[in-house]
C-alpha cells in the first residue's frame, strides 16, 4: 500500500516541460496529496494563470503514477494560497543556476510603482553588473537580463510574492 | 441559478479578461520590437488565464454543466458584458499601452480589495491574478512614462491616445443592481473607493510622464449591458471562428 510520502517520492521524476531541470517537486506546485473515496487526489498550484506548462504537467503526472501501478488518481487545481517563488526548494535554485538560468533574488514590494529593477547575479560569471532587457521573456515565470561583464544574455526567474 | 447577481459580476470580470487578452494576442508577430512583442503575448496569456478561472467559476455558479470554453466561445455579442474600454482597437503602440495602463491600474486596486472577498473562490482567483497585474501594471506605467516623456513624437502620440481613451474609463465604475446587491452583502469592493485609487495611479503616472488629463468629461457606456461599440463583432468573428466552424473542436 503506497503512502502520500511515496506518492511524492514518486513525482520527483515528473519535470517542469518548460524548464526540465526542475522537478515540479522543486518547483513547488505539489500540494497536498490524500485518498478521496479510492482515489489518490494531487493538489497542484498554477505558478502563473495561463501557464500552458500547467495541462502538460497534469498529463505527464498522471502518465507516471499510472506506471508506478497508481491508476486511480486526479488533479485538483487549487489557486489559495497562491503559488510563490518562495517555494522553489534550495535545491530547484541550485539547478537552475546550473542551468543558466538566475533564480528569484529577494526583491522589494512591488507595490512600489516605480522600483529600480532588481540585481540579479549572472548566471554564468557571478558578476552583479547586469541589466534588465525586459520585464517578460521567453516564459510567463521569467525576465531577460544580459551580463555587461560577459555579455551573456540569460534568463531570470521572477521573483512572484 | 442560486447567486444570479453573483454569476453576473463574475461574468463581467471574465469577459474584461478575456477581450482585453484576445487584443493583445493580435500583437502577436506585430510587436514593435521583440521584447515587447513577446511582453504583450506573454500579458496576454495571463489575461486569459484569469477568464479561464473567473468562466470556470461562473459556468459552477450557472450550474448548467457549460465549460469555459462555452462562455468563452460560445455566446452572441449582446452576451458579453465587457467594457467598452477593452474592446478597442490597437491602434499604435501608445493607444495599446495608454489603454493597458487605465485597465491595470484599475485592476489592481479591484483584485486587492477582492482578496478580502468571503466568497472563497473570487477571493483566491484574485490572490492569484493581483500578482501577476502588479507586473502589467508596471510594465504599462513604465512605457506611459517612457513615451510621454520622450520624443516629441511619442509625446504627441501618447497624449492624442489619453484623448481618445478617456471617453471609456468611466465605465470600470460603472455600477448597477448587480454590484449593489452584492455590495449590501459586503461581497464586493464599492467602485467609488476603487476609482479613488485608480485616479491617484493615474495622476502620479501621468505627471511623471509630462502628460495631462482631458478636460472633457463626456463618457461612453453600454458594454455592461451588452451594448458594444462597432469593434466587437469584428474582434468576436476572429475569436469565435474556430469554434463556430468546427463545433467543440480541440486543439
Amino acid at each position: 500500500m503506497v503512502g502520500p510520502e511515496e506518492i511524492r517520492t514518486f513525482l520527483q521524476e515528473v519535470s517542469d516541460p518548460e524548464i526540465p531541470v526542475l522537478t515540479i517537486i522543486d518547483l513547488g506546485v505539489v500540494q497536498q496529496i490524500y485518498q478521496q473515496d479510492a482515489e489518490w487526489v494531487i493538489e497542484l498550484t498554477p505558478t502563473y494563470s495561463g501557464c500552458p506548462a500547467m495541462q502538460q504537467i497534469e498529463v505527464d503526472l498522471l502518465a507516471k503514477l499510472k506506471e508506478k501501478g497508481i491508476p486511480n488518481a486526479r488533479v485538483k487545481h487549487v489557486l489559495s494560497p497562491a503559488w510563490t517563488t518562495d517555494w522553489i526548494s534550495e535545491e530547484g535554485r541550485q539547478k537552475l543556476r546550473l542551468y543558466g538560468i538566475a533564480p528569484p533574488v529577494n526583491e522589494p514590494d512591488k507595490s512600489i510603482l516605480f522600483a529600480a529593477a532588481p540585481k540579479v547575479p549572472c548566471p554564468k560569471c557571478n558578476s552583479h553588473e547586469t541589466r534588465m532587457v525586459s520585464l517578460f521573456g521567453s516564459t510567463a515565470c521569467k525576465a531577460h537580463y544580459q551580463c555587461n561583464v560577459c555579455q551573456e544574455p540569460f534568463d531570470y526567474f521572477k521573483c512572484l510574492k | 441559478m442560486q447567486q444570479p447577481a453573483l454569476f453576473e459580476y463574475v461574468l463581467r470580470m471574465a469577459d474584461d479578461s478575456l477581450i482585453l487578452g484576445q487584443r493583445l494576442g493580435e500583437w502577436c508577430g506585430h510587436g514593435p520590437i521583440l521584447e515587447e512583442d513577446i511582453a504583450m503575448t506573454n500579458i496576454s496569456l495571463d489575461l486569459i488565464g484569469q477568464a479561464i478561472s473567473l468562466y470556470d467559476l461562473a459556468a459552477e455558479l450557472e450550474g448548467g454543466g457549460k465549460t469555459h470554453d462555452d462562455l468563452a466561445f460560445l455566446r452572441f455579442e449582446n452576451q458579453y458584458k465587457n467594457v467598452l474600454l477593452v474592446e478597442q482597437p490597437n491602434g499604435d503602440f501608445a493607444m495599446t499601452m495608454l489603454r493597458q495602463f487605465f485597465f491595470d491600474a484599475f485592476r489592481k486596486p479591484l483584485y486587492e480589495a477582492l482578496c478580502k472577498s468571503p466568497i472563497t473562490q473570487l477571493a483566491a482567483i484574485a490572490e492569484k491574478s493581483l500578482k501577476e497585474t502588479r507586473y502589467h501594471l508596471k510594465h504599462s506605467s513604465e512605457w506611459v512614462i517612457r513615451m510621454g516623456d520622450g520624443t516629441e513624437e511619442s509625446h504627441q502620440r501618447a497624449q492624442a491616445a489619453i484623448d481618445h481613451l478617456w471617453r471609456y474609463t468611466a465605465e470600470l465604475f460603472y455600477e448597477d443592481t448587480i454590484d449593489e446587491q452584492l455590495q449590501a452583502q459586503q461581497q464586493v469592493p464599492v467602485l467609488k473607493e476603487i476609482q479613488a485609487a485608480w485616479m491617484e495611479t493615474v495622476k502620479a503616472v501621468l505627471s511623471e510622464a509630462t502628460l495631462v488629463l482631458p478636460t472633457n468629461n463626456w463618457k461612453f457606456e453600454g458594454g455592461r449591458q451588452g451594448r458594444h461599440s462597432e469593434h466587437m463583432g469584428y474582434l468576436l468573428a476572429e475569436l469565435q471562428y474556430m469554434q463556430r466552424a468546427y463545433p467543440d473542436m480541440q486543439w
